[in-house]
Order: C-alpha cells, then sequence, then structure tokens
C-alpha cells in the first residue's frame, strides 16, 4: 500500500534554525531516505517553501477567488511530503518514527494513497 | 549548548516576536514585557527538556510570562504594603480566556506594535536597527556590538538610551485604523531593510559578524509577510533582501576582496533563495499595485534570471530605474540607471547622464567609481584614473578601496602594454 507522509511543524521555527542546524536535520533525514531507496519504499518525496510563498485558488466564487498565502492559518504548516510504499500502518509508523527521530519538533500524518500518478518531471527541478 | 538546548533556542527566538508583543500589549512598558519574557524562557529551559516543548511555544510563553510578572508585581505590592492598583490596572483582562488572549487581530498588532516604536522617528537609523535586532530577534547586546563594531558596553549604552527615549514617547497601544496600520507597516518595512543594508554593506572583514544581519531582516520580512500576507510591497521587500543575499557566497573572493557582480561565480548563488524570491515577485506582481521595492526585486530578479552576465536584460533594468526614478526622483537611481544604459547605448551617453550628478554625488564613492568605468571604456584614461583616485578617497570600506585599486592597477598594465 502507498501511504502519504505529510510533514507538519511550525514554519517560523523551521525557518529560524541556523544553517548548521538545517543541515544537520537533512544529513540524519538523508540517513532514512537512502535506507527506504534501498528498500525500494521512498517514492516522490519534497519539501515545500514557506507559506508566505504560497497562493490559494478558492472555488467558492465564480470566477475563483485567489487569495495570498496558504490555503488554512495554522499553529503548524504543511512543510512537504514523502510517499512511501508500505505492507501496512505498522510499518508506516516505522518509518514516520525514524523521521521523527531526526527532525525536532511538529508532526506526520499518515494517509493511505487513494491514486498515485507518478509524474514524468525529473530531479531537480524545483529551485534548490 | 546541548543540541536539545539548541532546538530550544531556536523555538524560542521564532516565538519571540509574538510573545514580547503580546506582554508589551499587557503591561505596556518594554521593560518589564522583555523580563516578563526573560523569566518564561528561563522556564521553558527548565521544563522543555523533560516534557517536550509545547506545541504553540508562543501562547505558552505569553502565558507563564503573564503570571510570573504579575506574581512579581503582587510581590512588590505586599513588600511596601500599599495597594498597587494602579500597577495592574493595565492588565484588568486577566480572566478573559485563553483563546481571545491569543485572538488573531491582535497577534498581528501586536507584532506590528513591538516593531514599530523600534522606527521612532526621533532615533537614528543605527539606534532603530540596533533595538530591533536586540528586542524583536533576540540578538545579544554582544552580537549586536559586534555587527556595529563597537564595544559591548557602548552598544548596551546605545541601546537602553533608545529605549528610555521610547520610554518617553507616546507608544501607540489602541489598535490602529486601516491607514495608520499602512504607515506602520511601511516605516516597519523601511526599518527592515535597513537592517538588512547593515548587513549587506560589509565588507568581508566584518561579513562575518554582520551576515546575521541579513538572515534577521528575511525573518522579520517573512514574518510581515505572514502577518500581511497580501501586501506587495512586503513580498517585494522580502524577494529584494532574499535575492540580494543570494548572492553572499560570491560577493567576495578569497583574499576577501569584492568581487563585482558580473564576475562572481554564479553557481554560487543561493538558488533556493533565488527560486523563493522569484515566486513573491510573481505573486506581487499580480495585484498591480507597483512599489519602489517590488521595482528594486524585479531588478535583482533580472540579474538573478541571467546564466551569464552577457545574458542580462539591461534593456529590462534600464526600464525598470526609470520606473523607480519615476517613482521616488534620486541621483543615486539615476546613477543606477546609467549603469545599465552604458550597456545598452554605450558609455559616452551613460557618462551624460551623470555629469549633471556631479554636484549631488560629490561625496560619494559609487558616482566615481562608475564615472572612471565609463571613461575608461571610452579611453580616457587619465580622467578615469582622476575618477578613480577621488573613489578610493571615498570608499566606504577597505573592500570597495581594493576594487578600485583593481582597476587602477589595469589601467597602469595597459598603459605598461601600450608603452613597451
Amino acid at each position: 500500500m502507498l501511504y502519504a507522509l505529510l510533514c507538519y511543524n511550525s514554519e517560523e521555527a523551521v525557518f529560524s534554525w541556523t544553517k548548521e542546524q538545517d543541515d544537520m536535520v537533512m544529513a540524519r533525514l538523508g540517513v532514512v531516505h537512502e535506507r527506504l531507496a534501498m528498500q525500494n519504499k521512498l517514492g516522490p518525496s519534497l519539501r515545500l517553501m514557506p507559506t508566505t510563498a504560497a497562493t490559494t485558488l478558492r472555488k467558492n466564487a465564480d470566477p475563483p477567488l485567489i487569495i495570498d498565502g496558504p490555503f488554512a492559518e495554522t499553529k503548524e504548516q504543511l512543510l512537504g511530503f514523502y510517499v512511501i510504499d508500505c505492507d501496512d500502518l505498522e510499518e508506516a509508523l516505522g518509518v514516520a518514527r525514524d523521521l521523527a527521530a531526526a527532525n525536532p519538533g511538529g508532526a506526520y500524518e499518515i494517509r493511505p494513497l487513494l491514486l498515485f500518478l507518478p509524474g514524468t518531471l525529473p530531479e531537480g527541478a524545483a529551485a534548490g | 549548548m546541548s543540541e536539545d538546548l539548541a532546538w530550544i533556542d531556536a523555538a524560542l527566538t521564532s516565538a519571540r516576536p509574538q510573545a514580547i508583543g503580546a506582554l508589551l500589549r499587557y503591561f505596556r512598558d518594554l521593560d518589564t514585557a522583555e523580563e516578563a519574557y526573560q523569566e518564561a524562557c528561563l522556564r521553558a529551559l527548565k521544563s522543555w527538556p523533560q516534557k517536550g516543548p509545547p506545541r504553540d511555544a508562543a501562547s505558552w510563553l505569553i502565558m507563564v510570562g503573564r503570571n510570573a510578572a504579575l506574581d512579581g508585581v503582587r510581590r512588590k505590592a505586599r513588600l511596601t504594603e500599599l495597594p498597587q492598583e494602579d500597577a495592574i490596572s493595565d492588565v484588568d483582562d486577566v480572566e478573559t480566556p485563553m483563546a481571545e488572549r491569543l485572538d488573531g487581530a491582535h497577534y498581528r498588532d501586536d507584532i506590528l506594535r513591538l516593531m514599530f516604536i523600534c522606527c521612532h522617528p526621533e532615533l537614528p537609523a543605527t539606534q532603530q536597527i540596533a533595538l530591533a535586532l536586540r528586542i524583536v530577534c533576540g540578538l545579544s547586546v554582544k552580537q549586536i556590538a559586534r555587527a556595529f563594531l563597537v564595544g559591548e558596553a557602548a552598544m548596551e549604552q546605545r541601546i537602553t538610551r533608545a529605549k528610555a527615549r521610547i520610554a518617553k514617547a507616546e507608544v501607540p497601544f489602541e489598535a490602529p485604523g486601516p491607514v495608520e496600520r499602512s504607515e506602520r507597516l511601511a516605516a516597519v518595512a523601511y526599518m527592515v531593510y535597513l537592517v538588512f543594508t547593515e548587513g549587506y554593506t560589509a565588507g568581508r572583514e566584518t561579513a562575518e559578524a554582520r551576515g546575521p544581519l541579513c538572515e534577521e531582516a528575511i525573518r522579520l520580512g517573512r514574518l510581515l509577510l505572514r502577518i500581511y500576507p497580501a501586501e506587495p510591497e512586503i513580498m517585494g521587500l522580502t524577494a529584494l533582501m532574499l535575492l540580494q543575499h543570494a548572492r553572499a557566497p560570491a560577493r567576495f573572493d578569497a583574499d576577501g576582496a569584492a568581487v563585482l557582480l558580473e564576475d562572481q561565480d554564479r553557481t554560487l548563488w543561493n538558488r533556493d533563495m533565488i527560486g523563493e524570491g522569484l515566486a513573491l515577485i510573481d505573486k506581487a506582481m499580480r495585484h498591480r499595485r507597483p512599489g519602489a521595492y517590488q521595482v528594486q526585486s524585479a531588478i535583482a530578479a533580472l540579474h538573478a534570471r541571467a546564466a551569464t552576465p552577457a545574458d542580462t536584460d539591461w534593456a529590462g533594468i534600464e526600464a525598470l530605474y526609470g520606473a523607480l526614478e519615476a517613482m521616488q526622483p534620486s541621483p543615486v537611481i539615476t546613477l543606477n540607471r546609467a549603469v545599465a544604459v552604458s550597456k545598452t547605448r554605450g558609455p559616452a551617453e551613460a557618462l551624460a547622464m551623470i555629469e549633471p550628478l556631479a554636484d549631488a554625488l560629490g561625496g560619494y564613492f559609487y558616482f566615481f567609481g562608475a564615472r572612471g568605468a565609463f571613461l575608461l571604456q571610452l579611453g580616457r584614461d587619465a580622467e578615469a584614473r582622476q575618477a578613480f583616485d577621488r573613489a578610493i578617497a571615498l570608499a566606504n570600506t577597505a573592500a570597495e578601496a581594493a576594487h578600485i585599486r583593481g582597476q587602477i592597477d589595469r589601467l597602469t598594465a595597459d598603459a605598461k602594454a601600450r608603452a613597451s
């Protein structure tokens, strides 16, 4: 079964990390990513720019309303997600635990996938 | 600092503007608000490592800080055995429920107020910057003193004086109306940009001490954008800072000399920051409410988008400087437009454009640097050398002087080559 791991954290806190702290988190996460990739369990995964770069299109008006900022104002924001291939929820929770250990604060929402389109975009197509 | 404490420190830093902003609203006194916040931080450092940080760090700090400060007020009241109702009359909403206290509207105005009091018009720019770094960003006096190249005691005194000055002034506690809010926002945006330029104009020798100023300014820009998500000028300001700071890794060579934009190794530019800056400009453009920060960020974006200096859209840059000139006429902007003109229409036209600026910019390093470069391109070496000599005399940093000396060396080398 494919699961999405939705990564939530306070972006104010995450974007207050020093470069060293950020690099350290990414390096620790990298270890988990590598293991998942070796086991062919890692699907497309991404990290989002801060919600200040977000724009929301609301469909409750015609034409749809375009609003600056994220869909919802929350204490913790959606900062990225993974798609992982796991046998069951227990295994997906295990992955989330490993990622959580690498990464202070926040929460992971584990959500089974209904549809998966792998897409055709090349790696490195994002800004970074 | 242990690793746990470093993470807690980051959480405290990110919650600081909101927490101090709210405490300032309760106590109406900056020192009390800061002390309350400090006390809350001390308690956080004791309790968070065991219990884990709370989900909403700012609310926790506001609650704990507020209670600690109220205890202090009550203790003092008992000691003097006099009813000190005056001291607590400003905090009569003690019983209001938590949810109301952290109401979104308050949250925005609290942060804006906290930043706004740092831009008091009576404070000189350097004091505004120092105050914002201390109060809003929470940098230590030592860090700020390093950035300004002064001793810690001198900086402590400067901050104390600045605080005393704003304590005497009317601090605007009532919720601002729309016009006032937008005036405050403009003043705060300018102060944030001052913090940024203070960091950005550092030479190599001070870059390490001042680099954090750029990062703090970007953090403040994002914070403003989070509380005012639909303000195109705040998008422009944040984009401008991101696009300029993206070049930081390429701005100095191994010897510490400034590297001109056209000579920079563009592979060193920070692509994440450029991407975020471009995304913000995209968003701002949709509003069709141009402003100076947006235009400046659009200029920075044209540089950022060029893979090599030869790919630079100089005609676009010239047009944008023209737009900026129309918005806020200034000889410095004309000088910048002339640099673009020198690329699109040649140095003769650029030189003619800047000649009338000689009076206004007679003490400005960049004026003589640009004049020298135009003259050099026109083959008027002797006059170029004179202009460069003036530029060196006016240089603000060793890096600026070194850069001009490089151009003079080139002149000398050319002259020698011609002589031999």
